[in-house]
């Protein structure tokens, strides 16, 4: 997936500026900035959601087999309907696909199982905690075999503790499958134990500042780990003055 | 020993009502029982309360005479398949006002015009349009239901979360599907609080429209008797309405927890 110098208005006020990236197959992208930069409108530019007022967005390549929705976002509010249960909430995206029902089965306890959800499938969004609603939340995302996830702060809803397990779980299924992902957070720690590049954003209008790449595998970056410690530092070294005065502003102004 | 200082009061009662069974049963039969003693030791004279269990007699004579079911049956008829018509028009016609900017910014202005109007001072045009008989019951009742179903319907959908229909966008979910599986029972719980309004309101209407003009039904009853004074028999009418009331509420309550019983 690439993105060609793609900006975009709010009406009077300019929110992205030049924004060219690249996404590669099988890779983390992680974006970060200060609040209000315009990550999650990034993200909706990505998805369809948003049409940008400059540049384009354009996919490359082939979308992978069995792919029924290539661009698939993960919301921070998770988007669960509240009157289905977990499988109901994953089935749904399915239905609107003619597919054989061993075949939804199938492919709904599969991703249940990925996930490590299979004994919650009857279970109601309001019976579970907020970390196992995120779950339900990737496994609908991945039942639908999507080209890029696009997550939108997906673990900023949850306390730190299930943040980390969630982070592992993110971690163990693209080791198992590796997928393609934009990651748009404001946690750091987040970023470099997830990201394979960090794209930084500036305050608004939102261009690119840097693109720190990490080599370092994901599954050997554990919680406190000293060079992604450094990595965190440099990032925030960068960002601490603009969040500081991103923060120092009038959300009208 | 007991630690010395005091302890700390404690202020977090109230404002938590929680259910209590009984007590609405408790607060009726202390009321019907007070009637009943008032009115046989005189306190209450005979011309201004009936007495209770005469009241429960003439309900029994009703029943025995095969009259109670020949006036409820034509109101039942009429209540239904009114109260049906204007429901499935307004929860429509309400969906469309939520989906669609032209749709709504056309009706709105007209159902706050329509709404204020006593539905009861149309009977006589609805007589002339829809003739003397059950047509013109069934217009009215339609017509009193429909605009709360509507203003609540498009509230209601006004009210579902907007990052469901995202999500469901974001996922290429057909406009049907959207509306069927996310905006529809998300829409759910306030469709159903706008009908118990309407029904209540439609029960109102029987009353009227059949007060107005028919033979048969609830309403010409209660006028029979109010015209004759007969304040047992009119008693028994107005408690009929009441039972009525209550059993549409009790069957709303049944369609909320089938329909909603994914709310906590």
């Amino acid at each position: 997936m690439h993105l060609a110098d793609v900006g975009h208005h709010y009406g009077a006020r300019e929110v992205l500026r030049d924004i060219t990236l690249d996404i590669p197959e099988g890779q983390i992208v992680c974006v970060v900035g200060p609040s209000g930069c315009g990550k999650s409108t990034l993200l909706r530019l990505m998805g369809g959601l948003e049409r940008p007022d400059a540049g384009a967005v354009i996919q490359r390549g082939e979308t992978p087999p069995g792919c029924l929705n290539a661009l698939t976002y993960i919301f921070q509010d998770f988007a669960l309907l509240p009157w289905r249960t977990v499988a109901g909430n994953v089935s749904l995206v399915l239905e609107d696909h003619a597919m054989p029902s061993p075949e939804r089965r199938a492919r709904i306890a599969d991703v249940l199982a990925r996930t490590r959800l299979s004994d919650f499938a009857d279970a109601l969004p309001r019976q579970l905690s907020g970390g196992m609603k995120q779950r339900v939340a990737i496994a609908r995302a991945l039942v639908v075999n999507p080209a890029v996830m696009l997550m939108d702060e997906p673990l900023s809803a949850l306390d730190s503790q299930t943040r980390e397990l969630l982070m592992d779980d993110l971690v163990g299924l693209w080791t198992r499958t590796p997928f393609t992902a934009v990651y748009v957070t404001h946690n750091l720690a987040e970023a470099v134990r997830l990201g394979h590049r960090i794209v930084v954003l500036s305050r608004r209008p939102g261009e690119i500042r840097e693109i720190v790449e990490l080599a370092m595998p994901l599954e050997r970056r554990g919680y406190g780990d000293a060079t992604l410690e450094r990595a965190q530092q440099h990032l925030w070294g960068m960002m601490r003055d603009e969040a500081a005065a991103a923060d120092a502003e009038l959300i009208d102004a | 020993m007991p630690e010395p200082g005091r302890q700390v009061a404690f202020r977090g009662g109230g404002f938590a009502p929680t259910p209590r069974r009984w007590v609405g049963f408790a607060v009726f039969a202390a009321l019907i029982l007070l009637a009943e003693w008032g009115t046989r030791s005189g306190v209450i004279s005979a011309l201004t309360l009936p007495r209770p269990s005469d009241v429960i007699l003439t309900f029994q004579e009703l029943y025995a005479s095969g009259l109670l079911f020949k006036h409820l049956g034509p109101s039942l008829s009429r209540l239904v398949i009114g109260a049906v018509l204007g429901v499935t028009v307004g929860i429509g016609i309400g969906l469309m006002m939520g989906l669609f900017s032209y749709i709504r910014a056309g009706l709105v202005p007209l159902v706050a015009a329509i709404f204020p109007i006593p539905k009861i001072a149309l009977l006589p045009l609805f007589v002339i349009w829809f003739g003397i008989d059950e047509g013109s019951k069934y217009a009215l009742i339609a017509f009193g239901t429909f605009t709360p179903t509507v203003v609540a319907t498009y509230a209601a959908v006004d009210n579902v979360d907007r990052t469901l229909i995202r999500m469901g966008q974001s996922f290429g979910l057909s406009w049907v599907s959207i509306l069927r599986k996310i905006v529809l029972p998300g829409a759910m719980p306030g469709i159903l609080a706008g009908l118990r309004i309407s029904l209540a309101i439609a029960i109102i209407l029987l009353v009227a429209a059949e007060m107005l003009g028919a033979e048969y039904g609830i309403g010409a009853y209660i006028l029979e008797a109010g015209a004759l004074y007969d304040l047992e028999r009119l008693f028994a009418g107005v408690v009929i309405l009441s039972v009525l009331g209550v059993l549409v509420s009790a069957l709303i309550g049944v369609i909320e927890k089938h329909l909603l019983g994914w709310r906590s």
